[in-house]
């Protein structure tokens, strides 16, 4: 063994020096920016909620009489619907040329149409047809139901109604959610909403069916909102007009339209048999929700004071439960 | 074209056909979607599942008789359906060709020389035709079932039942991730690990071996290599002084060994063999081999006595734990349309269709929910999936390719027409824990339960209660008019007790409905006025309304939406059993 290393050894101890000096090197560097010495804190970081714009185009309480309310009697949902939208100044009143439209219908359950505890498809196919008629750039049907949602919409006839009407179908999916907040809420903070069809959207319509809910007292235009909510949703029962009362706030949609063309009196807001409905041959539109719901609890013959998220709402100057003031336009079909 | 082109165009075609078949099993109204397309097709031609079903049913179920002409197949042609047909197959034989490319040609031989260890194969199919040996032996001597457990455990290892559940249980919901493609939400499935701890393996083994699970597991091969002992064609070797070189045995699938006596039970008639030999000296066809051939597998009679009866062994013991008796497992909630428990494993091949094809996600593979004897076969868990079960779909028991879930008509799931005696369906009970309910448990409005439940009349109802609210102290009046309190010296949070289930209660009078609240302020609802107004001094309380729910059990359908929709997100506070399900009636707790 020689005692003097040669020339090539050296290079060979040197290089290995370099390599071994740069790996120690980024391994310290790396140790030190990576250094945490707090740990991590309970809980994660909130993600901004956002604050759903306004989608109403009258302050309500401003609105000439006339076009506030039309309630239509009739049994046919698209002579119905026909007529009362002509008494609030026709569809171009609320929808302008080159618009995206969201029609948010009830599509909770899945239950054929027959047993009202959904939107009646007839409604939707007509209600896209005017909005394209007016020219919209886009129609859009959107709910987020409680049972399976692809057979929600395929068994209520919603989904294959709107789609042979030119509407596209959003059916809600895990990255349809985006945290959102009610700015004077209490209750829906930072709660995941399925906003995905309110992006790019310029006017929302409501299009909900009358129905009796034991919880709430019923199921009218403003709880119609409830299914834009997203996650555990169900815990908002423990709070139910509070919480219906702050959708009305999270959303101030340009119309309302409340089918109570046949109501569903009993065993709501599934039903599930004939037995639970009720010929009530009303259709009611509207820009004022709260006048709208005032109108749809007389259908279930139910007082607004069973109700409280009503009174809330009109306390909140989301409009008015009088019906003297509203002044309804109401027409009879033969 | 060459033979050898042929096959694999076979098995490309047959590979593409089956993933086909799974991508297409979904609802929907698509022309790729579920319209009619024989996706059972391939479970079907598997003659192992349908032999199988034969022996513990007695009757081969409308599409299994497929499983015929594959065993026609067989006994004319020898394997073909192993190395032309199979899916499953035709996957281990792609990647142990893919795993030998860069090999030297003598070890690609070494590794496809025959294994004595290949035998095991017969000894699974044993154990599993010993299982139902045992079901057969009972039935054969009238013996009720209970008491001796019945059940098909072929699914566990058959190659179809193995590749559908893995492929559409595992492969198909890692692939479509968020559920972009196949389905609107992502697909849970609880045993997704278990399942995947066999096909995993079984595909990674190709590196080792070529085709390790056809040689050495798969039952069904096995089943065939039995019955091709007098194939009409078969490989032979004209020339039994050929200079034995191993090209022949280089790509040989089956390690059958062409060059030396041909193992006919091996064979699955890939026909490399053929290609390979520069002589011309191996052929397909009527003669047999000039070198000889081993007709039969190597296996024993006493291997035969003691595997058979290992299985029949296994199956007495998984008796003893009386799943099928009087230990049944209360969370085994079958799927709407299953038969009776014993029946029902008798048939079900475990291949996962129903739990593909299930809208809503609610069925799943069990792991033990429903005990060892049944690791695999559907049970619904409420708290998986997108909703419960939904009561007026059938599409389980429309898949099901052996009727262990019987197709059923939409009216006889919800009872009416013709089915208006019996009533709906049921597949199990929902029961109330007060412990954990909100109403009941913690003073808190609640019934989504309630609100829920499909069918009408609602199988919950509610009873209103007024419960009083806990407070630091009581309440008196300090002044009062018909529909306004001031309270004495108070400091309540305003407006926590105007949620609209809030109510107050003044010297037996009626509760009153509380619509706004300051610290020391309550108003009540104007219609409702108090009569007579309160006095300075009165005692005022707070009640709470309460809708507490109820099950009434006889209109229960065990549809679990309640349970699904329960907002105790962990252990539901309503969850469904198994309690009370049509198709067993030993396990009805109700008179009437």
């Amino acid at each position: 063994m020689s005692s003097v290393a040669s020339n090539s050894d050296r290079r060979a101890f040197l290089a290995r020096l370099v390599k071994t000096g740069l790996l120690a090197t980024a391994t310290g560097i790396a140790g030190f920016k990576l250094y945490d010495g707090i740990g991590p804190s309970p809980s994660s970081a909130d993600q901004t909620a956002l604050i759903l714009p306004q989608y109403a185009i009258h302050d309500p309480s401003k609105l000439e009489r006339q076009k506030r309310l039309a309630v239509v009697h009739g049994s046919d949902r698209k002579q119905t619907l026909n007529r009362g939208l002509t008494a609030l100044g026709g569809i171009e009143a609320f929808v302008k040329k080159g618009e995206r439209v969201l029609i948010k219908v009830n599509a909770a359950f899945a239950s054929p149409p027959a047993l009202s505890a959904t939107t009646h498809p007839d409604l939707v196919t007509e209600l896209v047809r005017f909005c394209l008629k007016a020219g919209a750039a886009e129609v859009r049907v959107a709910d987020n139901p409680i049972n399976d949602p692809a057979t929600c919409f395929e068994l209520t006839g919603i989904g294959p109604a709107a789609r042979s009407a030119g509407a596209r179908v959003m059916l809600p999916r895990a990255t349809s959610f985006q945290p959102v907040s009610v700015s004077e809420g209490r209750l829906i903070k930072n709660w995941p909403v399925f906003v995905e069809p309110l992006k790019g959207v310029d006017k929302v319509i409501g299009v909900a069916p009358v129905k009796d809910h034991h919880r709430s007292g019923a199921s009218l235009s403003m709880k119609n909102w409830y299914g834009l909510l997203g996650g555990r949703r169900n815990i908002f029962h423990q709070e139910i007009h509070d919480t219906i009362f702050e959708l009305a706030l999270m959303i101030r949609p340009t119309l309302m339209i409340l089918d109570g063309t046949t109501t569903m009196m009993t065993n709501g807001p599934t039903g599930g048999s004939l037995a639970d409905l009720k010929q009530t041959d009303t259709m009611i539109l509207g820009t004022d929700p709260v006048a709208v719901d005032t109108y749809g609890a007389g259908l279930l013959e139910k007082s607004i004071d069973t109700l409280p998220f009503i009174a809330k709402a009109e306390a909140a100057g989301l409009g008015t439960t009088d019906l003297d003031v509203i002044d309804p336009v109401v027409q009879h079909l033969g | 074209m060459r033979i050898r082109t042929i096959r694999r165009i076979s098995q490309i075609f047959f590979v593409i056909l089956f993933f086909w078949f799974c991508m297409v099993s979904s609802l929907g109204r698509q022309w790729w979607q579920l319209r009619g397309w024989p996706v059972n097709f391939f479970l079907e031609l598997d003659p192992l599942a349908g032999l199988g079903m034969a022996l513990t049913t007695g009757t081969i179920y409308k599409g299994m008789a497929w499983g015929l002409a594959t065993l026609g197949m067989t006994f004319f042609l020898g394997r073909v359906f192993c190395g032309w047909v199979c899916p499953f197959g035709a996957i281990h034989h792609f990647l142990g060709y893919i795993a030998r490319i860069k090999q030297p040609a003598p070890e690609k031989v070494r590794r496809n020389r025959y294994h004595p260890a290949q035998k095991i194969k017969y000894w699974i199919l044993m154990v599993l035709l010993g299982t139902i040996v045992f079901d057969l032996s009972r039935r054969l001597m009238g013996l009720p079932p209970g008491r001796m457990l019945s059940s098909l455990q072929i699914g566990l290892l058959d190659p179809m039942p193995l590749l559908y559940r893995s492929i559409n249980l595992i492969v198909l919901p890692l692939v479509d991730g968020s559920g972009q493609w196949f389905s609107t939400a992502p697909r849970w499935y609880e045993a997704g690990f278990s399942i995947g701890l066999v096909f995993i393996p079984a595909l990674l083994l190709n590196f080792k071996t070529p085709r390790f699970f056809c040689r050495y597991v798969c039952p069904l091969g096995a089943l065939l290599g039995i019955l091709s002992r007098w194939p009409l064609f078969r490989i032979y070797k004209s020339d039994a002084a050929c200079k034995t070189c191993p090209s022949c045995e280089r790509h040989c699938e089956g390690a059958c060994q062409p060059a030396d006596q041909l193992r006919l039970s091996e064979c699955v008639v890939c026909l490399n063999c053929r290609e390979d030999c520069r002589e011309g000296s191996i052929r397909y066809g009527l003669k047999t081999s000039a070198a000889g051939e081993i007709v039969a597998p190597d296996i024993q009679r006493r291997e035969i006595i003691v595997t058979m009866v290992s299985g029949v062994a296994g199956m007495a013991a998984l008796g003893l734990e009386g799943r099928q008796g009087p230990n049944w497992p209360t969370h085994r909630v079958r799927p709407p349309g299953s038969l009776s428990e014993s029946e029902f494993l008798s048939r079900c091949l475990r291949c996962g269709q129903c739990m593909r094809i299930c809208p809503t996600n609610v069925i799943q593979p069990s792991v033990l929910t429903a005990g060892w004897e049944a690791i695999w076969t559907p049970v619904l868990n409420f708290r998986a999936g997108t909703s419960g079960c939904q009561h007026t779909c059938i599409a389980c028991g429309h898949v099901c390719p052996t009727a262990a879930i019987r197709p059923l008509t939409r009216d006889e799931r919800t009872g009416q027409n013709r089915f208006i005696e019996q009533g709906p369906l049921r597949i199990g009970t929902a029961f109330l824990n007060r412990g954990r309910c909100l109403p009941w448990a913690m003073n808190t409005p609640c019934i989504v339960c309630q609100e829920n439940c499909p069918v009408s009349p609602k199988a919950i109802f509610t009873r209103v209660v007024f419960n009083p609210v806990k407070l630091e102290r009581s309440l008196t009046v300090a002044s009062a008019d018909k529909k306004e309190l001031v309270i004495d010296d108070a400091a309540l949070p305003p407006g926590r007790y105007a949620s609209g289930d809030y109510y107050c209660q003044v010297d037996g009078q009626s509760p009153k409905q509380i619509v706004r609240q300051t610290e020391q302020i309550i108003s009540i609802s104007v219609a409702h006025a108090f009569d007579p107004t309160p006095q300075l001094g009165d005692d005022v309380q707070l009640l709470i309304r309460l809708q507490q729910p109820f099950v009434t059990a006889e209109r229960c359908i065990g549809c679990g939406i309640c349970e699904h929709e329960c907002p105790v997100s962990g252990q539901r506070a309503i969850r469904v059993t198994a309690e009370n399900e049509s198709r067993e009636a030993r396990h009805g707790f109700l008179l009437s």
